[in-house]
């Protein structure tokens, strides 16, 4: 159970980009996340494995205060949670291979780490891991040759590295052909659905939440404005999420 | 609209005006300034050297033919003798070569025609006056050249200078001709020589210096350095961990380094214990640091890890004192078994000397690095977990102690610059003065507050390197050899730490121009920050790091033909002093092998830039 209580970003400009927002994720859900570009979707995610510091509020993981965790804990914590980006944040001169062992840099010794040696299971598991998201054949090319859709496969098997507990998923497929979309959204169901995984995705198209969310929060410019089911988004509430010039599309 | 604003009016004229005559006035006080002056340009005197210095280096000192020289001297008087009896003509029958001069005496300024006989055919050579009666005079007068034609004769006329003399006195030909097949000169092999020690000293300068160049660029790169934040206990902690840990780790590896002396030179020992210390200490360093770790490892056993991995280090350092002393005594064995490829065997007796010499500095080094982490690690978690009163009491203690052992070091230094000599000012006060400050700094911050350390350290780091980074290589260079010697050796440390710290401030921008997604994804697995700059930095900077260094190699070549003007070894000696003694076509020749060690520079590096990046 991951447990948001109150959580407030202020950027150092003055910029508020999360204002009190509270919610409960139970284990194995599939939440969406929408609301405009701005409202503040990366922020709550990056804030649930601080790669952004919450400027106030908790974040309670199984009753464990992520926002007070140490360094050294977060290490341990961030290690269970894995995470997908919009422009799937490859490192495009090294290999498949590597950027989807780099998943397991939470879990080995620093030391060894440093000079590129990875135990003998963690190359089979990545091999794996590849394979299941269907592009084994390309875990020794450069991660800069593949399209767009297979550097997200690429993306999702160095978050499945970390055997995560939670995935956070931020806009996956916002930058893919549509087409491409339902096949990246079908592995993170298969991950959810199988694997047990809770996801927590933030998503720009309605179909693609009707489809695979189990549940929807809402934030428009940091405020969370609607938690509930998918198909309770009706016309009213879709005016209160996107604004009153917003007009649907698919 | 701004063009219809925009009306002739007379105050833009006046404007236009004024700025014209400002900058005639500007160029007009340049040219005074730079002294141009066209006079001298067109002066006889000045034309004249100038096309024989040009003459000159066209004709660089490269190749040349062994010559044989045929030399007649004349007996001639000026003015004409009152007794005319002493006038000799030269033997004419014979088949020597031999001059004849009309009039065979002459006033002096006078134009008198020489003739030769029986040279060998095409050949040329001076015709010169020879003043005074001593034929090994080494002065001689005139400008004359003789040339034979098909059948070894020439015909030429000269002025006989005003040396007026009752004594005889001579004019003399020498006739030369190239014999053999042409071979270089010497100055072409110690061209040659200082050539190659230029573009070796160049490579090693930016070996150095890329070397340190690198963790430096990490230091001095703001995204890196901006989010490396830490609690006030933990940077006083690895302040006070940096000279404590320096000062233990040069004892323990002196220790070592006594210990592995006192065991003496033996090779079998050495070979030894360079095969089965550092086998101990990784065996040692495996089982202290697994690969995967699943769970906290409870006190004791980190404690027992502790130990393991201290000992192992030892090991290591001890093996590389034993590997030191065995490359030293293998290097001067080699040295004279190996005949004329001896310098593989220097080259290893020099590497043992600089491990001997690196190897406390490194131990010095990484044992301060280590505490002072270890030491900032455990303020960050006190800083953490304690409470805060607790915390503000142990700031209240650490920071005065960690600034004022800062501000006694900068003491310390300065005493020995400047020798004060006067504790007062070099210890007590920076002691009292630092202690306050620190006082002062702990009173202020809360007490978990996390400060901008990194961009502290940053801001320092860019300073410096700036500061340094304004001095250029050639003044380096002198006060490298004041230290070293005169020699390519100070040369290669001078270029070496402008490289270091030109490269630092490049590689730094790059650094600081990576894309942040993979930095933010590697983050997101767990990753600490050293995997995080290994995984997601330093896989995007190879490619301008590369390029980089081919282009500081490019001015380190360049930097090193010069180099040698303030005695840093390298061809810019020898030019130097070609140039010093009016020996324009050897320097000619030196000036022509940078040309081509530059240009083959540049294009070597532009077709390795193409291939790697």
């Amino acid at each position: 159970m991951l447990q948001i209580r109150n959580l407030t970003k202020i950027y150092d400009g003055g910029l508020k980009a999360l204002d009190n927002v509270s919610f409960d994720v139970p284990d194995g859900q599939f939440l969406a996340v929408i609301g405009l570009s701005g409202s503040g979707k990366s922020t709550l995610l990056r804030c649930i494995n601080r790669l952004i510091e919450p400027t106030d509020g908790q974040i309670l993981w199984n009753g464990e205060d992520i926002t007070a965790a140490s360094q050294e804990e977060m290490r341990r914590i961030r290690r269970k949670i894995g995470m997908v980006f919009q422009h799937f944040n490859l490192v495009h001169r090294s290999k498949v291979i590597t950027n989807v062992l780099a998943g397991r840099l939470g879990y080995i010794n620093p030391a060894w780490s440093l000079l590129n040696r990875f135990p003998k299971e963690d190359i089979d598991k990545a091999i794996k891991q590849l394979q299941r998201v269907g592009i084994a054949e390309k875990a020794y090319q450069r991660a800069d040759e593949l399209s767009g859709g297979q550097q997200q496969r690429v993306g999702i098997a160095r978050a499945l590295m970390q055997d995560p507990q939670i995935m956070l998923a931020d806009e996956p497929v916002a930058s893919l052909d549509p087409v491409l979309a339902h096949s990246i959204m079908s592995h993170l169901e298969d991950i959810n659905k199988n694997d047990g995984v809770t996801v927590l995705c933030s998503l720009h198209f309605l179909d693609l939440v009707h489809r695979y969310a189990d549940r929807v929060v809402a934030l428009n410019e940091g405020k969370l404005v609607f938690e509930g089911l998918p198909k309770d988004i009706d016309d009213a509430k879709f005016k209160e999420i996107y604004g009153r010039d917003a007009e649907r599309v698919g | 609209m701004n063009k219809n604003n925009k009306k002739a009016s007379p105050w833009n004229s006046i404007k236009v005006g004024l700025l014209t005559l400002v900058t005639l006035v500007v160029f007009a006080y340049g040219f005074q300034v730079t002294k141009v002056n066209l006079e001298e340009l067109r002066s006889e005197r000045r034309q004249e050297s100038f096309v024989r210095v040009m003459r000159a280096l066209a004709r660089p000192e490269i190749f040349e033919y062994d010559q044989v020289e045929e030399i007649v001297n004349y007996p001639f008087y000026t003015p004409c003798p009152t007794d005319a009896s002493i006038l000799s003509p030269m033997d004419s029958d014979s088949s020597e070569p031999y001059i004849v001069v009309t009039p065979a005496c002459a006033e002096p300024g006078e134009v008198v025609q020489v003739e030769g006989f029986n040279f060998a055919p095409n050949t040329t050579g001076p015709v010169r006056f020879v003043p005074g009666s001593d034929l090994a005079n080494v002065v001689t007068l005139g400008r004359a050249l003789a040339k034979t034609d098909i059948n070894g004769n020439f015909a030429i006329s000269m002025e006989i200078p005003k040396r007026p003399s009752e004594d005889v006195q001579y004019i003399r030909v020498i006739l030369r001709r190239n014999i053999g097949t042409p071979h270089f000169t010497k100055t072409a092999y110690e061209t040659w020589d200082k050539i190659i020690e230029t573009v070796f000293l160049a490579l090693l300068a930016t070996v150095l210096g890329t070397i340190l160049a690198i963790p430096l660029s990490f230091i001095a790169a703001r995204n890196l350095m901006k989010t490396v934040k830490s609690p006030l206990t933990s940077i006083a902690l690895s302040t006070l961990g940096w000279p404590i840990g320096m000062v233990i780790g040069f004892l323990a590896i002196r220790w070592v380094g006594n210990f592995s002396f006192s065991i003496g030179s033996n090779v079998g020992v050495n070979l030894a214990s360079i095969v089965i210390a550092p086998l101990l200490a990784q065996f040692g360093l495996r089982w202290a640091m697994p690969q995967v770790e699943i769970n906290n490892p409870s006190q004791s056993m980190r404690i027992a890890r502790l130990g393991v991995i201290l000992l192992s280090v030892l090991l290591g350092f001890y093996a590389f004192f034993q590997l030191a002393s065995l490359a030293m005594s293998a290097g001067n064995v080699l040295r004279v078994s190996l005949g004329s490829f001896g310098f593989l065997g220097f080259f290893l007796f020099q590497m043992g000397d600089i491990i001997a010499i690196l190897t406390p500095t490194m131990g010095a080094l990484a044992a301060g690095g280590t505490l002072s982490s270890f030491l900032g690690r455990l303020g960050q978690t006190s800083s953490e977990k304690l409470p805060a009163p607790a915390i503000k009491t142990l700031n209240l203690i650490l920071t005065p102690a960690a600034v004022a052992i800062v501000f006694v070091l900068v003491g310390q230094l300065l005493q020995w610059l400047y020798q004060f000599d006067t504790p007062l000012y070099t210890l007590w006060m920076p002691l009292v003065f630092g202690a306050g400050l620190g006082l002062l700094l702990a009173i202020m911050t809360k007490p978990k507050e996390s400060l901008p350390i990194g961009l502290v350290v940053y801001s320092i780091t860019r300073t410096l390197l700036n500061a340094l980074r304004s001095v250029e290589a050639l003044v380096m260079a002198i006060v490298f050899v004041i230290a070293v010697g005169i020699g390519p050796f100070a040369g290669t440390l001078a270029l070496g730490l402008h490289t270091i710290v030109s490269l630092a401030k490049l590689y730094s921008e790059q650094v600081e121009s990576i894309l942040s997604g993979p930095l933010e994804a590697i983050q997101a697995t767990g990753a600490n920050r050293l995997q995080t700059i290994v995984y997601a930095v330093v896989p995007q900077i190879v490619p301008p790091y590369i390029s980089y260094t081919m282009y500081r190699w490019d001015i380190n070549v360049r930097m090193s033909t010069i180099i040698g003007f303030v005695g840093g070894g390298g061809i810019g000696f020898l030019l130097q002093q070609n140039i010093n003694l009016l020996n324009y076509p050897a320097a000619s020749a030196q000036m022509i092998a940078i040309a081509i060690v530059v240009s083959l520079m540049d294009y070597v590096s532009s077709v390795m830039r193409e291939k790697v990046v």
